[in-house]
């Protein structure tokens, strides 16, 4: 459909009140392929980018110094030691690196708002999910760096593999929270041991058809799933215009579950509305949908150059949106921590990344034989017989055999 | 090596291939409770071929799910049902519409045992009606068990009869590994003998169906191509050249040793599919014994497979479809090297 098509003409008569009407993008707009997706949205905020706080009578939260202090630790460990990354790809130590920066708040909040009981099915950009289900940043190294293609126990953290096909994980996740239906796991109430399920996937997922399966699946099945979008904006080079009309938010109803709009980049907004819909679906009122709005401030991975697709003042306008800023001013202007506090979160992130950075340097490649391992749960002849195959074919090289270099080449692809 | 023998026992019954995997099914979900079946009308129809006939009214809709029309979907949620505890026995309506699916069963059920390190188990079974004969329009007749031989992580099996059915069925589901189930379609009302008391033991390994110590060619089949390979031993017989038969029921991994016992005395083999022979479960078949019985071989292995093309409109079928006399001709290409 040619893009004049998508939009009534001039001469049309106006769109009815709603959703169509107060979104549509003018034909003007259509041409330049910016849509309304940032317009005309709900947005919910509870700390400002200024930092001053303001109550949601929808998503009550109790906020306490404590917790305040505690998500801008989570927030700036986790920035540190992504940056670290981003460094250690840079000097050859990673073949590749998928970087947050920008996406503290959406993601601290998110796996903040979890309980212990509840699981979650990331993307692979979720390293700050990864921190707040126990996951150590060590445990996230090997993917990067080519030693394994997962480092944590899922089932241990309640924190499935990274999946990097775009969407899938979803689908998966739909499905645990079927289980999570069929065990008799839902229902309790918001203090009980019932579970619900959370699926984090970014704009672009929202094109993939299996996002919209999932979707299916669960509001078919009143699974307890929070669907939790990160509009960070880009899929690697693609605007969200380029697959949106709407407010990602909006297609909630269209399944008949309710969604959100968060600011993304306010850690209260992610972690009151996680906490409520989490508890919410555990309450069997699943699922929902949450779309935490935000900013992809680094590249896509380390792979990428931003600079051939967007303007970096938008980048710099984000920057006065940071989600560490506004909770540090916040802090102080409350007095509710005080330059040791800071200090004392600088001394342990600086720490964290030299641990992160130790490791990473001094992780070797695996054995060979390893390559064959886990293929299978039960034995598998043909697995086993190239195994033998191969390491007697090495032991042919004798002590030179199989002990190459960690690669270190610049990887590609997402 | 095993060889098969008609059964006598007195609990024995003649049943359909599709009744002995509805039994097959009835039998692992009284077994284990974990074990869903899932899939488009699998519940109050039965699905489209009756092989999940009366499980939901007597197993309950949280065990036999009518999913949504999604491919994906069904292959995507049952990953999450698995990682749970559950054994989902996924059911593809029609081998043509196995592909919405592709991607999770590739991406997520064939890995994510090996990108956990084996954290996780993947105990899935995915059930596809398969194979031409049946006078369908397009995508109800291909045979793509290639696609899937080829990936790393799921073993692939055919079952060929309804004793083979019912167990098969069962060791799939056992199976802490995916299972991608080919099933017949042609076959599913042909009746043959099952004793349900006596276990055959791992159903996942090829068998010689037939041999004799005269045997000249080794015939090797697997699914729904058995019944017209037996058909051409019996009519090879009658020109008098005997013929080992070989149902390799295991397509991945492939368990060669009953073919390489068999190919080592006839020194000729013949490989029999319905999938378009290029890059196909015939081609390593044909490769295999190349490479593991070349100094046994009288001839170059011989592959009766359909054509390089799109499966035909169905007018046409009996033209594509390895028959009696592709197999017998092949035979004669063998013999005469």
């Amino acid at each position: 459909m040619a893009p004049e098509q998508w939009t009534p003409s001039p001469q049309a008569p106006a769109a009815p009140e709603g959703v169509g009407a107060a979104t549509s993008p003018s034909p003007a707009e259509v041409a330049r392929g910016l849509r309304a997706t940032g317009e005309g949205a709900d947005t919910i905020q509870l700390l400002s980018p200024e930092g001053e706080y303001t109550p949601h009578p929808d998503f009550p939260i109790e906020v306490s110094g404590e917790l305040l202090r505690d998500l801008y630790r989570d927030m700036v460990l986790i920035r540190r030691f992504d940056r670290e990354g981003n460094s250690l790809q840079r000097q050859g130590q990673l073949s590749i690196w998928v970087p947050l920066l920008g996406q503290e708040a959406a993601q601290i909040g998110a796996g903040r708002g979890m309980r212990d009981q509840d699981m979650a099915f990331p993307s692979y950009r979720e390293h700050g999910i990864a921190w707040c289900r126990g996951v150590d940043p060590t445990e996230l190294l090997g993917i990067f760096r080519g030693t394994n293609h997962s480092g944590w126990n899922p089932v241990e953290k309640r924190f499935h593999t990274y999946t990097i096909v775009i969407g899938n994980q979803a689908l998966n996740a739909a499905g645990y929270a079927m289980g999570q239906v069929f065990d008799g796991k839902v229902g309790g109430g918001p203090e009980s041991d019932s579970e619900a399920t959370i699926t984090f996937f970014g704009d672009g997922a929202t094109a993939q058809g299996d996002i919209h399966e999932a979707m299916v699946f669960a509001t078919a099945y009143d699974s307890p799933v929070v669907f939790y979008c990160q509009n960070n904006q880009w899929a690697i080079s693609e605007p969200i215009e380029k697959m949106a009309r709407l407010p990602l938010y909006r297609r909630a109803a269209g399944y008949g579950m309710p969604g959100f709009r968060v600011d993304g980049n306010d850690v209260l907004a992610c972690l009151a509305v996680t906490r409520w819909a989490m508890d919410e679906c555990r309450s069997g009122n699943g699922p929902v949908m949450i779309e935490a709005f935000t900013y992809r401030m680094d590249a896509h991975t380390t792979s990428d150059d931003p600079n051939r697709y967007r303007m970096a003042d938008t980048t710099e306008a984000w920057k006065l949106l940071d989600p560490i800023e506004r909770v540090r001013v916040h802090l102080v202007r409350e007095g509710l921590a005080d330059q040791d506090f800071f200090d004392g979160i600088q001394a342990e992130a600086d720490a964290l990344a030299e641990r992160f950075r130790a490791f990473a340097v001094a992780m070797e490649p695996p054995g060979p034989e390893t390559m064959f391992s886990g293929v299978y749960t039960a034995p598998h002849a043909q697995t086993e017989r190239q195994r033998a195959e191969f390491l007697e074919y090495l032991e042919g090289f004798g002590d030179d055999a199989a002990h190459g270099e960690p690669a270190n080449a610049a990887g590609g692809g997402h | 090596m095993s060889t098969a023998t008609g059964t006598t026992a007195t609990s024995s019954q003649s049943v359909t291939l599709a009744k002995a995997l509805n039994m097959g099914l009835r039998a692992a979900m009284e077994a284990d409770d974990k074990v869903l079946v899932m899939g488009e009308d699998v519940g109050k129809l039965g699905g489209v071929f009756r092989i999940t006939d009366a499980l939901q009214k007597d197993f309950g809709e949280h065990r036999v799910l009518d999913t949504p029309l999604a491919e994906s979907g069904i292959i995507g949620t049952a990953v999450g049902l698995a990682l749970r505890g559950y054994r989902p026995v996924c059911e593809i309506q029609f081998d043509g519409f196995v592909f919405p699916g592709f991607d999770q069963i590739i991406s997520q059920v064939a890995k994510l045992t090996y990108r956990s390190r084996g954290a996780y188990q993947m105990p899935l079974t995915i059930r596809i009606p398969y194979g031409g004969g049946i006078g369908a329009v397009e995508h109800h007749a291909e045979s793509p068990e290639a696609f899937f031989c080829h990936i790393a992580g799921l073993r692939v099996v055919a079952c060929a009869n309804p004793a083979d059915a019912y167990w098969m069925i069962q060791e799939a589901i056992a199976c802490p590994d995916p299972v991608v189930f080919f099933e017949p379609k042609r076959r599913y009302w042909e009746k043959g003998e099952l004793d349900t008391s006596v276990d055959p033991g791992t159903t996942f390994s090829s068998v010689l169906r037939s041999s004799s110590n005269n045997s000249a060619v080794t015939l090797i089949g697997f699914g729904a191509t058995m019944p017209t390979v037996f058909a051409a031993a019996a009519a090879a017989a009658e020109d008098g050249i005997a013929c080992d038969v070989v149902d390799l029921r295991s397509l991945s991994p492939l368990d060669l040793g009953p073919v390489l016992e068999s190919v080592q005395h006839t020194g000729r083999a013949v490989v029999v599919s319905e999938a378009p022979g290029e890059v196909s479960l015939a081609s390593e078949v044909a490769a295999r014994i190349t490479e593991e019985a070349f100094y046994s071989l009288a001839a170059p292995v011989q592959r009766v497979t359909g054509f390089d093309v799109p499966y035909p409109p169905s007018k046409l079928e009996e033209e594509y479809l390895p028959d009696l006399d592709k197999v017998l001709h092949a035979v004669d290409r063998s013999l005469a090297y």
